[in-house]
């Protein structure tokens, strides 16, 4: 499933967040958003999402203008992960992932087959078919992100946004995520903040600034030290590994 | 392994809960119709209904007929409407604006009810061609869409919606409490207060069809849209993530909790304490899902309210406790367990 953006321009009152932005992503990749605090990713991602509505400028989903699609169909196709959402509600982990059905049912038909094994499926993925009784206040960061990944999944979307899944989470957590939705088969894109994680399970990374695109391309392309000095305003040194994995930044203290 | 369906035993659950409460509710309407200054046994009560419903003929004095029939029935019918109403509306507000603490009249509803009704009682607007219950509806309204025009249609975030709340709430208190201090008098004052407390006396059949209309439809409209209150467990956005048109429900359902609202605060007064602890104690039964937890909310807030009307009948002899004086005495304690029960464990 592919998407595609042409023209998105959004802001606030007089201030421009998205500014002239166009992009596509093919089937099956994972496209990483960067950019420093204020650069316009979550904002890009929503408008991507359909969550917010572009003031000028059109997205299409597998060709298909999202603008005249409705609410329900396109959460059928499109699934978006918040960074770390919470709730005082006492769900279980069950519950949770259950809501991803919400798009696929009308509002009183009952729980279908195809539904349970969507959830069944999704909680397999996320490795919490064991705990999928327990109750949702008793989880930690890591796995309340994994079952917002798993609800994601089990609204059975073929696109799928997420706004920096890894935050407060450990390395091991981070890693186990990023690697989880990299080997989804799924087109998803990421907003991330940390470029090493970026460099190592995007396919492509797109970098932001001001709203607008400045860099797009391979990890190895992109990430290069005239840019991360121009854009982060950081100084590092960039390791390229000899047998054309991830390049390697390393940030100088100095 | 095989584990146990969590689904299958909340359903179980609600079924019994429904089933449970049904002839609870009906033991106690028959209880709330048989008390009073005139007592009427119980089989005096069921031939009158009988007859009153047309089915029989039996011979029974006509003023236990009448008691029964035009009084009490009615009386007890519209507590249980009014209960399973305020409890709905209750769980519904906590669900959009994702507030363990909301309650029916945190939109300001039961403020603006107040003043609509002191218009009437202390100002004699209308002369007399209104009745309080309009004037309590109006103002009942009217708050509601100071609220609504405050929050931009109730479309800006769940505080914000609160905080118009608070601003209208506060807003209608003071012109209550000016119009009765400059131009009430004592009696008045205490009439105001009285009514505020809430009270049954003085429903009749005409109250009960209208209610009975407004809270089956209010239901309806609710049960159609459980799916999406569940949606909004983790905010607005996740909600609309999720397929929700936000936007649409929120004030669709801010509507229908207003509208179920002011009709009960204009027939019986503002009762608090249904809408907040009612909620609470259903979830605790049937979970948070709302497709069970509406209609468990509706059962237990029907059986609360006519226990409520009969212990505010019984209480002190010879003298009626004002019903909310009553809701909250029973409800805080019980309240109180649920929060210790359910207290965080950490």
């Amino acid at each position: 499933m592919t998407v595609t953006a042409s023209h998105l321009i959004w802001g606030v009152r007089r201030r421009t967040i998205v500014s002239d932005v166009s992009l596509s992503v093919a089937q099956g990749e994972t496209l990483g958003l960067i950019g420093p605090n204020g650069s316009g990713k979550s904002s890009l991602l929503r408008l991507l999402a359909g969550l917010k509505r572009p003031s000028s400028g059109r997205i299409e989903i597998n060709g298909q203008d999202i603008a005249h699609v409705p609410r329900r169909l396109l959460a059928r196709q499109v699934a978006f992960v918040q960074q770390s959402a919470a709730t005082d509600t006492n769900v279980s982990v069950r519950d949770v992932v259950r809501l991803g059905r919400t798009p696929h049912r009308s509002a009183l038909a009952g729980w279908s087959a195809e539904d349970e094994a969507a959830v069944a499926a999704a909680l397999a993925r996320v490795d919490m078919t064991d705990r999928r009784a327990q109750p949702w206040q008793t989880l930690s960061g890591g796995e309340r992100q994994r079952v917002h990944i798993a609800r994601a999944l089990a609204q059975s979307p073929r696109v799928m946004f997420l706004d920096e899944p890894t935050n407060h989470l450990d390395i091991h957590h981070q890693i186990e995520i990023l690697r989880m939705v990299r080997d989804l088969d799924l087109t998803s894109i990421i907003a991330l903040h940390d470029l090493n994680l970026a460099a190592m399970f995007c396919d492509r990374i797109i970098v932001l600034q001001g709203g607008r695109i400045i860099a797009s391309g391979t990890p190895e392309t992109v990430l290069t030290r005239a840019l991360l000095r121009d854009v982060f305003r950081v100084e590092a040194e960039i390791s390229l590994a000899p047998q054309g994995g991830a390049p390697h930044i390393r940030f100088r203290a100095d | 392994m095989k584990t146990v369906d969590d689904v299958g035993s909340g359903t179980a659950g609600l079924v019994l809960l429904l089933g449970f409460t049904l002839v609870v509710l009906v033991f106690a309407v028959a209880v709330a119709t048989a008390i009073g200054d005139y007592a009427i046994g119980l089989g005096t009560v069921f031939l009158a209904v009988t007859n009153g419903l047309g089915l029989t003929g039996a011979e029974i004095p006509p003023i236990e007929q009448s008691v029964v029939w035009d009084l009490r029935l009615s009386r007890a019918l519209v507590a249980a409407l009014a209960g399973a109403g305020l409890a709905l509306c209750g769980a519904i507000l906590q669900a959009l604006l994702r507030n363990a603490l909301a309650e029916p009249f945190v939109l300001g509803v039961s403020a603006g009810a107040s003043t609509g009704a002191v218009c009437v009682i202390v100002l004699g607007i209308g002369a007399g061609g209104l009745s309080l219950s309009m004037g309590a509806f109006a103002g009942a309204f009217a708050a509601f869409a100071l609220v609504a025009l405050l929050s931009n249609g109730a479309t800006s975030g769940p505080n914000h919606t609160i905080l118009a709340g608070v601003a209208a709430s506060q807003l209608f208190n003071a012109l209550t409490s000016y119009i009765v201090t400059t131009s009430g008098n004592a009696q008045q004052a205490r009439d105001v207060m009285f009514w505020l407390l809430g009270s049954f006396g003085g429903v009749r059949w005409p109250d009960f069809q209208l209610l009975v209309l407004v809270v089956v439809l209010g239901l309806a409209v609710c049960l159609w849209m459980a799916r999406s209150l569940d949606a909004f467990t983790f905010g607005d956005e996740d909600a609309s993530a999720l397929g929700v048109p936000v936007a649409r429900i929120r004030l669709i359902l801010f509507g229908i909790t207003a509208m179920m609202t002011a009709t009960i605060v204009s027939m019986v007064g503002a009762i608090g304490f249904v809408g907040l602890v009612v909620p609470h104690a259903a979830r605790y039964i049937v979970g948070p899902m709302h497709l069970r937890l509406l209609p468990a909310c509706a059962a237990i807030g029907a059986v609360f309210l006519v226990l409520a009307d009969i212990a505010s009948r019984v209480i002190v002899p010879q003298q009626i406790v004002p019903i909310g004086v009553v809701t909250a005495l029973v409800g805080v304690p019980f309240f109180a367990i649920i929060l210790y029960r359910s207290r965080p464990q950490t």
